[in-house]
């Protein structure tokens, strides 16, 4: 089967920064994929030399077995992507730059599917409102159904909630969720790790332009049996000191503690007890994304 | 199917949309040249036997117009969307480089013409400047404001700010056109300056576009296209490269 996204090899260099250092990356079709990593990892070149904004200095990239330079056309045509910069065009309303973008793919009497769209991103009451006039939230959600009037089977989306109050998230993942559902392969960026975490099945963090961590969602958290055990204490009360090697976090009187496995759990339960620290709140959870991503950062950085 | 005419279109609608300044504002412009320049020269200079000044005057401006507003279109067309980043929207989709191309070049061209017939009109409330022979006279028009649109291509392309624009457009464009003959026949220079007119390609498109007017001019139309149309294809064709090799646009 054709991979959505192949990438091999990929290298980019700026007149003074490699962005890029040789990135291996395979995406299959339907997949829901998470491009992680601190601002400067290369998340954004990348995604830039995919849509052939930018082209690579070594290495290839194909989309749905197209290579982005030498079969740009095909491969423009199965790929959707959503900028990381709030761009718009301040001559023309919302709906005037659906049906331009549809015409640019060839495509004309669009409007049905432009009106879905519409009503999907709640933009119906401002189709012919003119783009400039649109509050960041809304234009953020104009350039998600300019991605989409083409129905691209791989839709690339840089950042796409930054700025978007929750609930349009909302409105807005169960929308992608839904085309992910219908078959299209997702790529996010984003810098929310439990958004990566909640909808991304398989997750590759980028750091200083290389990949560092790939593997699906679950093996990440997954990894070995350790767990959190969150404790809020009375707002007087102190950690017992024994505990201080096990906080992974503290955020007030809200203690977050590292449990090697559920052994564990019987002697920090003795210890608080016996140091008589009156516990008000407890929760026990797997580690979250951004624990593993902190860690993967902090590691490789120690390397 | 193509992309091209909802590029086009999209291209020609961005300049309709704000006649007012595009179309209106140098029309108005070129009346005041006819104005201030036909009232102190009416009377004293007649460039062609028969033929009175002001409608001598009225093609120059005509093509003036044109081809300033030609190069106007589709270099601020291209420094605005990279500037505000918009450039993208029409990057990201699978749009040749000649698509793209053409439809600049074309919205360009279109953009020349409707504010060259602008000035005509306008130039016909004060006299009929006649049209001798209107095909030469459209294919000079077309001609010249390909070549200018084409220039404003390379100029938006190579353009980081409007400063940039701002500086080719008055060390370039603007010297090129007024020293081009459009307010004087350059059979009234001293010899030196006759043959450096000579020189300037835009002096045969405007040469050539007075002879669809009056049936007159200072050199045979033949030769003013000989000149004109390899002109615009080179600077198309560099234009046309320029887009292919991905200059500033795909880095």
């Amino acid at each position: 089967m054709t991979a959505a996204v192949s990438i091999r090899g990929l290298e980019k260099r700026y007149a003074s920064v490699h962005a890029l250092q040789g990135i291996d990356l395979e995406i299959a079709e339907g997949e829901f994929f998470a491009l992680l990593g601190p601002n400067g990892a290369g998340k954004t070149t990348l995604i830039s030399i995919l849509a052939g904004l930018t082209r690579a200095s070594a290495g290839s990239a194909e989309i749905m077995g197209y290579d982005v330079l030498h079969k740009s056309r095909h491969a423009r045509r199965n790929l959707g992507v959503v900028p990381q910069e709030l761009i718009f065009d301040p001559f023309f309303s919302v709906r005037e730059m659906l049906r331009f973008q549809s015409g640019y793919f060839g495509l004309r009497d669009n409007d049905a599917w432009i009106d879905e769209i519409l009503d999907n991103l709640a933009l119906t009451d401002k189709a012919n409102t003119n783009t400039r006039l649109l509050s960041g939230g809304m234009k953020r959600r104009v350039l998600v159904a300019q991605a989409l009037v083409h129905k691209p089977p791989v839709i690339v989306l840089d950042e796409p909630t930054a700025g978007v109050d929750v609930e349009l998230r909302q409105t807005l993942w169960a929308f992608i969720r839904r085309l992910n559902r219908q078959g299209h392969t997702i790529l996010l960026t984003t810098h929310y790790l439990e958004e990566a975490e909640a909808l991304c099945n398989r997750v590759a963090m980028l750091k200083a332009g290389r990949v560092v961590a790939l593997d699906h969602t679950a093996n990440l958290l997954h990894s070995g049996d350790e767990r959190r055990l969150e404790i809020t204490l009375a707002p007087a009360d102190q950690l017992p000191a024994i505990l201080l090697p096990r906080l992974v976090k503290q955020e007030g009187s809200l203690h977050v503690l590292r449990l090697l496995d559920y052994a564990d759990l019987e002697g920090i339960l003795t210890t608080l007890r016996t140091s008589g620290v009156a516990v008000v709140g407890m929760n026990l959870r797997q580690i979250d994304l951004e624990e593993v991503f902190i860690r993967i950062m902090g590691q490789e950085s120690d390397a | 199917m193509s992309g091209f005419p909802m590029l086009l279109r999209k291209e020609i609608l961005r300049f309709w949309k704000v006649a007012f300044q595009t179309v209106m504002a140098p029309v108005l412009n070129a009346l005041l040249y006819l104005l201030i320049f036909s009232h102190v020269l009416e009377a004293h200079v007649q460039v062609y036997p028969g033929i009175g000044y002001t409608a001598f005057l009225i093609p120059g401006l005509v093509m003036m117009s044109a081809l300033q507003n030609a190069f106007a279109n589709s270099s601020s067309s291209l420094i605005q969307s990279k500037i505000t980043g918009n450039i993208v929207f029409v990057l990201l989709p699978p749009l040749s480089e000649l698509e793209f191309f053409g439809a600049y070049l074309i919205a360009a061209i279109v953009r020349g013409l409707v504010v060259g017939v602008g000035v005509w009109l306008v130039g016909m409330v004060f006299i009929d400047p006649g049209l001798a022979h209107p095909i030469w006279a459209l294919v000079f028009a077309i001609l010249a404001s390909a070549a200018f649109g084409a220039i404003g291509i390379v100029a938006g392309i190579w353009a980081d700010k409007f400063d940039h624009l701002a500086g080719v457009q008055n060390f370039v464009i603007l010297p090129l056109t007024f020293l081009s003959g459009v307010f004087y026949s350059i059979h009234s220079l001293s010899p030196f300056w006759q043959s450096v007119s000579h020189l300037n390609p835009v002096f045969y498109m405007i040469d050539g576009f007075r002879y669809g007017f009056h049936g007159i001019s200072d050199v045979s139309p033949w030769h003013s296209l000989a000149v004109i149309l390899p002109c615009t294809l080179l600077i198309c064709l560099l234009s046309l490269q320029l887009l292919r090799s991905g200059y500033k646009l795909r880095t």
